[in-house]
């Protein structure tokens, strides 16, 4: 009997495909969502250039309410409004609008602090240059951020790695779900183990290009 | 040039508070091609006052004339045009991390729209004003305190302002770079014409670089005038404990006689104007205290004297006969 007896390495290839397509779709889909609204939400923060106080106490509430939902939850409770986007709730596409919304506000969350971290002289300094708040915005503060956008979506993509194994409910695949209906509820330990290191194997490249990326924006 | 016209800036505390008043009714008047010394403790509105002139402030009483411009009657584009002819520079220099000491440079003229073209050759030129050229590919973090400082100022004259304003632009920097970044300011005063306004806590750089300066005390400008006039003869004790003028001698030692304060300035300072009115009137002295320094460029002395015995009177006249101020002091010198 060889090592990986019940190795089906199809299985494992189609499997680390999906896993790879839902954390691409979700993660452009949460940068996309999340980085504006982390940037609405620091504007409208007390002494910030677009404070007000109903906007940035209703979205942070927002935010809050669809991070405290347990992700398994979230999968299920969306399924009607995930009908409704992608014509179906099942698979790969049924996962990504869960993905993404349990995602997104986790970012923006992430983009406000990077934000907040900004040294407020540098953006004083912009509008006595005489900036418009729009280039200020776009020209001092979000390149000011960039190390901190970029390591909260490196945090934010591993996170999305650990909830796309949660996305077998919906029959979505991926390593995640193969781990548990082989690995765990068959005894198949050599899937088991075999998964869990491609999952390592992913984190662990995630870490490595964000750290990269992250020392190539900072000058700091 | 610029001109406060008894301006207020009180900021909101909240429900039920009155709120805190930086500023109280400051008048003040700063002509073109001066260089204008704000001097007070921190907390006494100085970076309030500077903010209001380009707008990053606006007051709540009062009028904040600016080239011609009431600040605070401009809409948004007026308030950018403005800020064009307004550099500044700060404290923490305030430059952008993620950007070269060329990008920082061009900052402003992206801002305004340059082409591409000009932005390259108007930055070329402001970094060799400032003596960076060969630095212009590094980044911020890179640079010594004094070199950022340059880079602030090459980036605060970008758009060739008329005004620059400088927020404790040497409070973080060593003494030695303090003084080479002073001289820069008023090498630029002297050959683009470039009005200032500084403000500081330290009477040593109103001392080295300006022309005017006004005290401010609680949001209030207790004192103002050139600055020759405020150093030799502070009139408000805020102006008087900057210029190191509280003297320790307690009311129980003063010696007898007739106490003066003599001020010499120019050429005066080094004649020997006391000795020989001794001499010829009789008078005996004794030295209490005393100051030699330069202001700007010209030398001034400063000694507080008990004299006794012979025709003090005569003494006092063959002084200023000779330049020398004479202030009588009673009860203190």
């Amino acid at each position: 009997m060889s090592l990986f007896s019940n190795i089906d390495w199809a299985d494992i290839a189609a499997a680390t495909l999906d896993t790879l397509t839902m954390l691409g779709g979700s993660m452009a889909l949460t940068v996309i969502l999340g980085l504006p609204l982390g940037v609405i939400l620091f504007l409208t923060g007390k002494g910030q250039m677009l404070e007000n106080k109903a906007a940035h106490t209703a979205l942070g509430l927002l935010v809050n309410i669809l991070r405290s939902v347990p992700f398994v939850i979230l999968l299920i409770v969306m399924i009607p409004l995930t009908v409704l986007l992608v014509g179906t709730s099942l698979g790969v596409a049924g996962a990504i609008p869960p993905l993404v919304v349990g995602a997104a506000p986790f970012y923006a969350r992430l983009v406000e602090t990077a934000l907040r971290e900004v040294d407020k002289g540098v953006v004083e300094a912009s509008f006595a240059l005489g900036g418009t708040r729009r280039q200020v915005v776009l020209g001092a503060l979000l390149p000011e951020a960039m190390p901190g956008i970029i390591a909260g979506a490196t945090v934010t993509a591993i996170a999305l790695v650990s909830y796309t194994a949660m996305a077998g409910v919906v029959g979505a695949g991926g390593l995640g779900d193969l781990a548990i209906r082989f690995g765990y509820q068959r005894f198949q330990t050599d899937v088991m183990v075999v998964t869990v290191v491609l999952l390592l194997i992913l984190v662990q490249v995630l870490q490595m290009i964000g750290d990269a990326v992250v020392r190539k924006v900072s000058h700091r | 040039m610029i001109r406060f016209e008894a301006v207020s800036k009180t900021y909101d505390a909240g429900k039920g508070s009155s709120g805190h008043a930086a500023l109280r009714e400051a008048s003040l008047e700063v002509a073109q091609g001066q260089v204008f010394g704000v001097i007070g403790a921190s907390g006494a509105g100085k970076s309030t006052l500077i903010r209001l002139i380009n707008g990053l402030e606006l007051p709540t009483g009062g009028k904040v004339i600016v080239d011609g411009d009431d600040v605070a009657a401009l809409d948004v584009a007026g308030l950018r045009a403005l800020r064009r002819r307004v550099g500044m520079i700060f404290q923490h220099f305030n430059l952008l991390s993620s950007k070269t000491v060329e990008q920082n440079v061009a900052f402003p003229l992206k801002l305004a729209g340059r082409s591409p073209a000009e932005i390259k050759a108007r930055t070329a030129e402001l970094l060799a004003r400032v003596g960076l050229s060969e630095h212009a590919a590094k980044y911020p973090a890179q640079l010594s305190g004094g070199q950022k400082q340059r880079v602030g100022i090459a980036r605060a004259l970008a758009t060739a302002p008329k005004i620059l304003l400088c927020d404790e632009a040497t409070s973080a920097l060593d003494p030695e770079t303090t003084e080479q970044i002073l001289a820069l300011i008023s090498d630029l005063n002297r050959e683009l014409g470039l009005t200032i306004v500084l403000i500081t806590h330290e009477m040593d750089v109103v001392r080295r670089v300006c022309d005017r300066v006004a005290v401010l005390e609680g949001g209030r400008v207790v004192e103002q005038g050139p600055v020759e006039e405020v150093f030799l003869h502070p009139a408000s004790d805020t102006a008087r404990r900057f210029v190191g003028e509280v003297e320790e001698t307690a009311e129980t030692a003063l010696p007898a006689g007739v106490l003066v304060r003599l001020t010499f300035k120019g050429e005066a300072t080094y004649k020997p104007v006391l000795g020989v009115v001794a001499r010829e009137t009789g008078v005996d002295y004794s030295i209490l205290g005393g100051r030699i320094h330069k202001l700007r460029d010209a030398p001034y002395g400063q000694l507080t004297l008990a004299l006794t015995g012979g025709d003090v009177e005569a003494a006092i006249a063959r002084f200023e006969a000779a330049d020398v101020r004479v202030d009588r002091l009673e009860g203190r010198p």
